[in-house]
């Protein structure tokens, strides 16, 4: 029981992680907060599951182009309707919340709703370690989010672009005078968010089915995780990641499936009274306000 | 600033062992001062060399790593900045930045909402808007002019750093820090800034200038305090101070640069 | 030859509001005019209609309840994604006290009023401290949560909610009490924003350092906001449980976030007229559109994205423009 604990504790922590990896990224560079985010996610799952099922595109062709779509449709996002608008971040927020809410209620309304909407898992099976069960999908999961967050850590720390987008992050107006295009910059941050939402998506939803609800669900799993990691920091993301899970999985083994929920809402509302900007945010004092 | 002065009355405010760092560099380091009743303390030293940390120490803007201030023997060191101005110490910003929406007197409504006015006038403050026209006219708004009323927005910066200026005043503070308050003004705009300060002291209000313009701020100033990297390298009178060879240094080695 | 477009503040108008000097009743009737449509319309009309149409004229002003409580937190820069909270707080708290004291809707709707009011503002006290798009991600995700919470937990009903609750004694009751409510507090607010206290709440979300450092404890003026906005989506919760009879999950449901946003960006942010007038709009178009189902949504969702990138500034500040200004063509030479 504790080994399995242990074991579906670690997938569940990377399955938040991935989750809440590109709406961390995309703030993170260029402080935009895109509540599209779990509009992508799912809009990543049904192109997925339209290139493979209505188009009959190979598994590995169809799961790429679904990452590029939603790289594209960062791009598109941004360069139409977030540039118009920069700089003022409420203004961004509404015009993401509800271009996500009519993309995900458009797919409700041309009736992609029903168990038949899943996507394929990479390999079938599942292995035993000790006495616990667990298919090769979770296995894969937990890789993946261990290898992403070592790719994007290479990325922005040892790559000519990811230092630029460090730049940016650090002080827009400055890199500009480096010959850094902030608009360009925003965009790649956004195409790269979208395309990790696209890449939780193909990855995580082969659990399930693919669900418009599950669009609201990851937006705000990923908000609980930056939340309590604190919004623009990578480390807080892993850790809020890890506590959040773990403590989830032993709810849901040692106390009642139905609490699951709660321990996000716990673990929020701790972290709002002990440290309100999150554990490992690096926003100064006075930023914080407003 | 005589040895006999600080002696003879507390002074109203007392730094000492001021320290401030921000992710390993050192704002302000070790930094003591005291500054009596009724005096102008300018507060030089070349860029970055902690003077506006200073004044966000002071007036609560952010914490300091270690050190005391004290005002009126009071410990008001890490207080949040609405609870430093109740105790009457106020502040211009550098960087002025008014409600550009809002006719010029109109921007001294919120300062005059304050709950220290309100408990200084006893809550008979009358009209706001008509204080509000008072203290522009003390400023140099011409009364009667349509530049009271103008959004802050259209104002020329000379006329924003009077307004500033008075939002500062509009609190009756007992200190005011003026933080570069001449910075980007043409020479016959500061020297009609000039007397007001002036009238400010005359008037018994003890302040403190952080100030580039050294001509200006020495025919004002009762004392003087250099600062360079957080450190304090000199203080005392303004023709005493520019002798030092530390601080030659430090201002000749930065400008020369 | 260009040609410019110059506008000029009619001289009724600045007449009225720089001089105060109104010299015949036609000037008089220009000032009242506008504020005497929503009373006569709201409270002259609705009697008039249809049982159908009262129905929707009720469920308009929850929704513009609603948004002009978000427009009210707006004006000190706090964006609420969840209005829902204060809308599911109200009605459970006025459906248990009816439910489980047997109060009646004279007493727990402003119990519920004041105490959803003071529950939201505790909940929401520690995200005033942080930049403004916390206080959005928090809002969002607090009624979702608390309405996992009410699954999980299975208290207050659970799933099925508090059923079987007191109604109004008739319909023209509940539309009189809603539509006098929805009055008093638009131009209640409205009075608000133009005061010296509501100079200071716009200061706060235009440049808070300035604020704070004029002696004002922002936190506190922000905290005061949320109450007033809380107060107010608490009593349209409140009202909507005694309608319908009903207090559960749903009250906790995303339309009651989305509508009042779409309402209020499309009517027009920061003068509280555009959000009624944004409700009054949507909602009849909803009611109007309920046989497309979820492209209701999608709808609102677009209207916001539009609004928000196209035409910021809404339909009222457009219309207002149009009564207090002359437009007319010059040439520039």
């Amino acid at each position: 029981m504790l080994l399995g604990t242990l074991i579906y504790g670690f997938v569940n922590s990377a399955i938040l992680a991935l989750l809440a990896m590109g709406f961390n990224l995309t703030f993170g560079i260029s402080g935009v907060a895109n509540f599209a985010y779990g509009a992508v996610y799912i809009f990543s799952g049904f192109s997925a599951w339209i290139f493979l099922n209505t188009l009959g595109f190979p598994y590995v062709v169809a799961v790429l182009a679904a990452i590029l779509l939603a790289g594209l449709m960062g791009l598109a996002i941004y360069f139409g309707v977030i540039l118009r608008i920069k700089g003022m971040p409420l203004s961004e927020v509404m015009a993401t919340f509800g271009l996500g809410l009519a993309i995900m209620e458009l797919f409700r309304y041309f009736d992609f709703v029903g168990f038949r909407y899943t996507l394929p898992v990479f390999f079938d099976g599942s292995l035993s370690i000790g006495d616990v069960y667990i298919d090769y999908q979770r296995i894969i999961i937990g890789l993946i989010a261990v290898g992403l967050t070592a790719a994007l850590y290479l990325f922005t720390n040892h790559t000519r672009t990811g230092l630029a987008l460090r730049a940016i992050a650090q002080d827009e107006r400055s890199a500009l005078t480096f010959g850094i295009d902030p608009d360009l910059v925003g965009g790649l941050s956004m195409a790269i968010g979208c395309a990790l939402a696209a890449i939780a998506a193909v990855v995580i939803l082969p659990l399930g089915t693919i669900a418009v609800e599950g669009g609201y669900e990851v937006l705000i799993n990923a908000l609980a995780v930056c939340i309590v990691g604190g919004l623009g920091s990578t480390v807080g993301i892993l850790v809020a990641s890890v506590l959040i899970g773990y403590s989830q999985t032993f709810t849901a083994n040692y106390l009642e499936p139905h609490w699951m929920m709660l321990v996000s809402l716990i673990a929020i509302a701790i972290v709002l009274v002990v440290k309100p900007s999150g554990l490992f945010s690096h926003q100064k004092e006075l930023e914080e306000r407003i | 600033m005589g040895g006999r002065d600080m002696t003879a009355q507390a002074p109203l405010l007392r730094v000492s062992n001021l320290t401030k760092t921000f992710g390993g560099v050192t704002a302000v380091s070790n930094l003591d001062f005291e500054l009596p009743e009724g005096k102008l303390l300018g507060v030089i030293g070349p860029n970055g060399s902690g003077k506006t940390t200073l004044v966000n120490l002071i007036t609560g803007f952010t914490r300091p790593v270690a050190g005391r201030i004290e005002f009126r023997g009071r410990d008001v060191t890490g207080w949040p900045p609405h609870r430093v101005v109740g105790e009457g110490i106020s502040r211009t910003f550098q960087m002025v930045r008014p409600f550009y929406q809002l006719p010029a007197y109109k921007n001294l409504i919120v300062p005059l909402y304050s709950p220290r006015v309100k408990k200084l006038t006893g809550g008979r403050y009358g009209d706001r808007s008509a204080v509000a026209l008072d203290l522009l006219e003390e400023v140099g708004f011409e009364r009667d002019a349509y530049v009271s009323y103008k959004k802050a927005g259209a104002l020329p910066q000379g006329y924003l750093k009077r307004l500033e200026l008075a939002k500062a005043m509009a609190l009756r503070p007992d200190l005011i820090i003026l933080d570069e308050l001449f910075s980007g003004l043409s020479l016959a705009e500061v020297a009609s800034i000039v007397p007001i300060i002036e009238k400010l002291k005359h008037q018994g209000k003890t302040i403190i200038m952080i100030e580039h313009r050294l001509k200006e701020l020495f025919r004002i100033a009762d004392g003087v305090l250099v600062l360079n990297y957080g450190r304090k390298i000199a203080e005392g009178l303004a023709a005493e101070v520019m002798k030092s060879p530390a601080v030659r240094d430090a201002y000749l080695g930065s400008e020369g640069d | 030859m260009k040609k410019r477009k110059e506008r000029i503040d009619r001289g009724i108008k600045v007449r009225a509001q720089d001089i105060f000097a109104l010299t015949s009743y036609r000037e008089m009737l220009y000032l009242l005019v506008p504020g005497a449509i929503p009373v006569v319309g709201l409270l002259c009309f609705a009697p008039m209609l249809s049982n159908y149409w009262r129905e929707v004229i009720i469920s308009t002003a929850i929704y513009a309840l609603l948004a002009i409580s978000w427009d009210m937190l707006m004006c000190a820069g706090l964006l609420s994604l969840g209005q829902s909270l204060f809308f599911g707080i109200g009605s459970y708290l006025a459906g248990s006290l009816n439910h489980y004291l047997g109060l009646p809707p004279i007493l727990t709707i402003p119990l519920a009023t004041i105490g959803g009011g003071l529950i939201c503002t505790l909940l929401l006290l520690p995200v005033l401290r942080l930049r403004g798009i916390y206080f959005a991600m928090v809002t969002l995700v607090l009624p979702l949560m608390l309405s996992r919470l009410v699954e999980a937990t299975r208290i207050l009903g659970g799933t099925e909610g508090l059923t079987g609750l007191t109604p109004f004694p008739n319909q023209l009751t509940a539309v009189f009490l809603i539509q006098i409510v929805l009055l008093v507090t638009l131009f209640g607010f409205r009075r608000i924003k133009g005061s010296d206290y509501g100079l200071v709440i716009t200061g706060i979300s235009d440049n808070d350092r300035s604020v704070m450092s004029a002696g004002i404890n922002i936190q506190w003026y922000k905290a005061q906001v949320v109450f007033l906005g809380a107060s107010v989506g608490s009593f349209a919760g409140a009202f909507g449980t005694h309608m319908d009879m009903f207090a559960g999950m749903p009250g906790f449901a995303l339309d009651y976030s989305i509508m009042p946003v779409a309402a209020a960006v499309v009517g027009g942010v920061g003068t509280f007229f555009g959000p009624l007038i944004g409700a009054f709009i949507l909602v009849p178009l909803s009611e109007a559109l309920r046989a497309l189902g979820a492209l209701r949504i999608v709808f609102y969702g677009l209207f916001l994205v539009i609004f928000v990138v196209g035409i910021p500034e809404g339909i009222f500040p457009y219309i207002q423009r149009k009564y207090q200004q002359v437009e007319r063509w010059v040439d520039v030479t």
